[in-house]
């Protein structure tokens, strides 16, 4: 089954480039990509910039509507994606532990809809 | 399930509705993987069994006749769902999976797996003890819905949810690994805690006690326990759920109002669960250092083996406390230790770890600690401050059986006021209401 782990960070804890944690952190997360890539199944995830980078799109009545900022603006925002595959909820949940940035924020796990 | 006119049939019907329920709907639940279509399945083979038996005779192994009619009925349910819908893939499946059959001893471990499944941390705590009373009890959506004070629709709104969730978003069948063990282990031994801790102090209605829940509790506790006969945690949860309940019959007077257990007729203690408990306790002992359960058993052991009040060995239970702290940190377990404190040396010792910030500011909202707070108080001869602690109770309880006990300490407080309280000891044990 292929589940969305969604990162989400509370930006006054996570490490910033350069700051204190910075290198560990990415330290981390080249371990996981390791972890990942060790099981031989497929698997993306890429980091997303900062929520003052989002750009948010509505069409209604076929009209376009272009908004600056993310969708729902929160304390913790949306910072990373990691979409893999896993026997089951418990496998998704044990590899949503290992991210880095789960010790600063938190990880959302979503099992993607598949569509027959 | 009623029996229909109380016949040999219906009373077969009934009692393998009681004993074996559990264990053929975890065997298909295993089987099948889908807990709706195994309830349905299961509920069409006992009405399947209301028609045939009283023609051909009960069955020699009622469960097993149930199991393969309940195979065959899910079958029958799949291939109509799959002439609709095209749901071939499933049918295959499912061919290949009874084909391989389940041999008898894998039939214990449906029922471990299902515990751990309804018990998975992905679910909502309410979901959790909903669905293993469902499951694992023999409660109806019914009786749970009236147990937890949830209107039934919503309690099968819950359901559908969660089972909704299982299958969707893939929570797996089966035992954890021994690594993730001892962490789904708790979740398992909460959620038992929480369904007895329902029968034994209920938070609304009128009862001092709810016995099917007590049992229920117990039973699902005894399962565990014979399931991982190694582990010692399930085993001193029976124990301590055993202990709890040895004073049932005494928690109360003839009017239903609820006694401390220094005011409890201690001979009215169920002596037979005491001994089992307490042989239980040896045995736990054996199996490493104790855990949470271990050391809660042991503190309710150390009230069941003492016959007078006066007599209980409160340093002992306050280094049990100590003991629990370090493994269990909770607010609740250092209100529980104040009290050991209080007897032991004095009730003023009790009140200022009582009133110490971290936990007035953790439990300010629990009704027991001001019950707690109110009978230090009243032990210390403060009679006008353990009132206003009385009354900071009552606000925060429903029990009409809990108001009742309030009102008579307010009642023994007002006729004493204006001197010290005669007899400091006097309901001492009252704080501790888990006793």
């Amino acid at each position: 089954m292929r589940y969305m782990l969604i990162i989400a960070s509370d930006p006054a804890l996570h490490p910033v480039p350069g700051g204190p944690g910075w290198d560990d952190l990415m330290a981390g997360y080249a371990a996981f990509s390791e972890q990942l890539a060790s099981h031989g199944r497929p698997f993306s995830g890429d980091p997303l910039a900062p929520p003052e980078t989002a750009t948010t799109v509505r069409v209604r009545d076929g009209k376009t509507l272009t908004m600056d900022g993310p969708f729902a603006e929160t304390k913790e925002w949306m910072s990373g994606y990691f979409l893999i595959e896993a026997d089951n909820l418990d496998g998704a949940l044990m590899a949503a532990s290992m991210i880095p940035s789960a010790k600063f924020g938190a990880v959302e796990v979503r099992p993607v809809a598949e569509m027959h | 399930m009623q029996p229909r006119d109380g016949g040999p049939v219906d009373q077969a019907i009934e009692l393998v509705h009681r004993a074996d329920r559990a264990r053929v709907l975890a065997g298909l639940i295993g089987l099948l993987r889908d807990f709706d279509l195994a309830e349905e399945a299961l509920q069409d083979a006992f009405v399947a069994a209301f028609e045939a038996w009283p023609k051909t005779g009960i069955p020699v192994n009622p469960a097993a006749w149930l199991t393969t009619t309940a195979r065959r009925k899910a079958i029958d349910r799949i291939r109509r769902a799959a002439a609709r819908d095209r749901r071939q893939r499933e049918w295959g499946e499912l061919s290949v999976a009874w084909t391989s059959g389940s041999p008898a001893d894998a039939i214990v471990d449906d029922r471990l797996r299902l515990i751990f499944t309804c018990c998975h941390p992905a679910l909502s705590i309410e979901a959790q003890i909903a669905l293993t009373l469902r499951t694992l009890g023999g409660l109806s959506t019914a009786e749970v819905a009236r147990a937890f004070v949830i209107a039934e629709p919503t309690l099968a709104q819950r359901l559908v949810r969660a089972k909704r969730k299982i299958k969707d978003s893939a929570i797996p069948y089966r035992v954890p690994d021994p690594a993730e063990l001892p962490e789904r282990l708790d979740a398992v031994l909460a959620v038992i805690t929480l369904i007895f801790n329902a029968g034994y102090l209920p938070g609304d209605g009128s009862a001092v006690v709810r016995a099917d829940l007590c049992e229920e509790a117990k039973r699902l506790a005894v399962l565990l326990a014979d399931l991982l006969p190694h582990e010692p945690e399930p085993i001193a949860l029976v124990a301590l759920l055993q202990l709890l309940d040895s004073r049932r019959a005494a928690r109360a007077d003839e009017n239903g109002r609820p006694l401390t257990l220094e005011e409890q007729d201690r001979e009215v203690w169920d002596r037979a669960q005491i001994l089992t408990a307490l042989q239980l306790l040896e045995r736990v002992a054996t199996l490493g250092p104790p855990g949470p359960y271990a050391l809660k058993a042991g503190i309710a052991a150390v009230h069941a083996s003492t016959r007078h009040p006066a007599d209980t060995d409160w340093p002992r239970i306050v280094d049990l406390y100590d003991q629990l702290l370090l493994v269990e940190p909770t607010p609740v377990v250092a209100l529980n230790r104040c009290v050991a404190v209080a007897m032991t040396s004095s009730p003023e010792d009790g009140l200022r770890l009582l009133d110490e910030p971290d936990l007035a500011g953790a439990l300010g909202q629990y009704h027991h600690y001001h019950l707690t707070r109110a009978d230090l108080l009243r032990r210390a001869g403060r009679a006008r401050e353990a009132a206003i602690a009385y009354e900071a109770a009552r606000t925060r309880t429903d029990n009409r059986a809990e108001h009742e006990f309030v009102d008579r300490r307010l009642e023994e407080l007002s006729l004493r006021s204006g001197g010290p309280i005669s007899h400091p000891m006097r309901g001492a044990a009252a704080a501790n209401r888990q006793g």
